[in-house]
């Protein structure tokens, strides 16, 4: 398991615990935390699962693959910290990340 | 004054619908009725990763429990809904127990089209629509058995590759002249044709199923007049709209329970949502679609409608299936006529098809082309025009053609 906060476009923070080999958006989505559709299930195949990672988090992070990236150019209003949190499965280090939610996923 | 809102069918929709109902700010108490022994799960891996064993039973529920309490969601499950009194703005469970509500929100989803041959009912014949249904083929799912596989289409084809892969011996019996028919252009039935016999499964197009043959249980199949036999029979014919709930209570139906744009029947009170309905669809006739996209969609609708926030429902329809590594993503509602364009090369396994209708995007078919899925579902609600040989030119990037 690991404590990870959600923060909506309002400001508002959902710590969710998620468990390990889980995706941030599942652990996400199953939690009722708004702002993530992920419209494909986690197949990286639709970008509204795209989320912003805390800057002290990103290079901890595993990189993103060339799919991922291709998808991203899909997302709106992206920043150098954007990934799709399908595509991020959850370890034991990541206890206490912060992900931050765009407006829109559309 | 809170409404209290009841919600009979615990699916897709009714998820949605708990999770927008409470963003929307409804602050009246939930509850949410279902048959089946489990609170709404995902319904789309059963056919593909679950089925194959790599993705486990806890990731199918939609949401977790804490989510249902935090949302003061009562959930009532292992109940079936066996009458609406309208008179009373009661609902009678299976077990006599009466529950009154202010609104009441039908999810009820849909049935399978049962096999009507001879021999239909013996063991050994499966259909897929549930947990326990893939509980029980896998139980049966063994390197070298023979599956004969009913209908060509999504389920069918799914469960064909996940059989294929397991080291099955499959043959899928189509009655039309290619697979997917209803549901996709030729050069994508085509395509997967190839991609299953390519596996090693048989392809018998053409051939109607006239009888199961067994004592007792399967031993074979009798279709086009010849017979093959077979160890395992899995049925993917279709499914009917559970609308008879309705029906009886007096709301029109028409194989769908008839809703508005605010997914609304024709009593204030009662609302629809998802695979059980048929509404107008954006291109102005009726429709009943079957699919994750409209049971999120409409749920989210009738969410509005009961918050007192109405908003009309036009969402451009959306599918995908996946079958061994092909992801087929499909946009928009193909029509008879529509000019189709191909995009890509299908030999190199990355494709798509658009169809133009007028000139202006009408749908999109993709296999591991997620880009082209993307933007073609774009083009299709903002109704937009795209040369068809741009379209057909893979040197010009897809974000670049509008
Ligand atoms: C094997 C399979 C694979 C699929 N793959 C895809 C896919 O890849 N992509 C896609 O978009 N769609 C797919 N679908 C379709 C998708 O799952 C449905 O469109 C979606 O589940 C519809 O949601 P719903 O809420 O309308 O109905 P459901 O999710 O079916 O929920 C309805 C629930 O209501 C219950 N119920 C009915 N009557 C009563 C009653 N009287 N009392 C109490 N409970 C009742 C039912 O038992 C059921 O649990 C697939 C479906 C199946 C079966
Ligand atoms: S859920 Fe679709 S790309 Fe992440």
């Amino acid at each position: 398991m690991a404590k990870i906060t959600f923060i909506t476009h309002d400001g508002k923070a959902h710590v969710v615990e998620i468990a390990v080999g889980w995706s941030l958006m599942e652990g996400a989505v199953k939690n009722g935390v708004l702002g993530i559709d992920a419209d494909c299930g986690g197949a990286c195949a639709c970008a509204t699962c795209h989320v912003y990672i805390d800057p002290a988090w990103t290079a901890s992070l595993p990189p993103k693959a060339d799919t991922e990236e291709a998808m991203l150019d899909f997302a709106l209003v992206t920043s150098p910290n954007s990934r799709l949190s399908c595509q991020i499965r959850v370890t034991s280090d990541m206890d206490g990340l912060i992900v931050r939610l765009p407006v829109s996923q559309h | 004054m809170s409404e209290r809102l009841i919600i009979v069918g615990a699916g897709q929709a009714a998820a949605q619908a708990v999770q927008s109902l409470r963003a929307e700010g409804f602050d009246g108490p939930i509850t949410l009725i279902g048959d089946e022994a489990w609170p709404p799960y995902q319904r789309p891996p059963l056919s593909k990763a679950y089925l194959l064993g790599s993705f486990a039973r806890e990731r199918l529920f939609l949401k977790s429990d804490q989510f249902y309490r935090e949302s003061d969601c009562t959930l009532i499950l292992g109940a079936r809904v066996a009458a609406i009194h309208r008179a009373e703005k009661t609902v009678e469970l299976a077990d006599g127990r009466k529950l009154a509500f202010d609104k009441l929100l039908l999810t009820t989803g849909t049935r399978v089209r049962r096999l009507r041959c001879p021999g239909a009912d013996l063991a050994g014949v499966h259909y897929l629509r549930d947990i326990a249904d893939v509980d029980g083929l896998q139980a049966v799912f063994r390197p070298g058995a023979r599956i004969a596989i009913v209908g060509g289409g999504y389920i069918g084809l799914e469960v064909a590759a996940v059989a294929a892969k397991r080291g099955l011996d499959v043959t899928v019996f189509e009655a039309m002249d290619r697979l997917m028919a209803r549901a996709v252009s030729g050069p994508v039935s085509d395509f997967f044709a190839a991609e299953h016999e390519k596996s090693g499964v048989k392809l018998k197009l053409r051939t109607g199923v006239e009888a199961i043959e067994g004592d007792g249980r399967v031993e074979g199949i009798k279709a086009g007049g010849q017979a093959y036999p077979a160890d395992i029979v899995l049925v993917g014919i279709g499914v009917l709209p559970k609308d008879e709930l309705a029906t009886r209570a007096g709301l029109a139906s028409q194989d769908g329970i008839v809703v508005d744009g605010n997914g609304r029947t024709g009593d204030p009170a009662i609302f629809a949502a998802g695979d059980c309905t048929r509404h107008i669809g954006r291109e102005g006739t009726a429709i009943r679609l079957e699919c994750v996209q409209n049971a999120i969609d409409q749920a989210r609708h009738c969410a509005l409608a009961i918050a007192g926030k109405p908003a009309s429902y036009s969402e451009v329809p959306w599918f995908w299936s996946d079958q061994y590594d092909l992801k087929l993503q499909i946009a928009g509602l193909a029509r008879a006529g529509d000019q189709i364009v191909l995009r890509g090369d299908p030999a190199a396994r990355k494709f798509s098809v658009f169809h133009l209708r007028g000139g202006i995007v009408a749908a999109v078919e993709a296999v591991n082309a997620a880009p082209d899925y993307l933007a073609g579902r774009k083009w299709i609600a903002d109704g937009a025009r795209i040369a068809a040989e741009k379209l057909a030119d893979p040197s010009i990037p897809i974000k670049q053609m509008a």
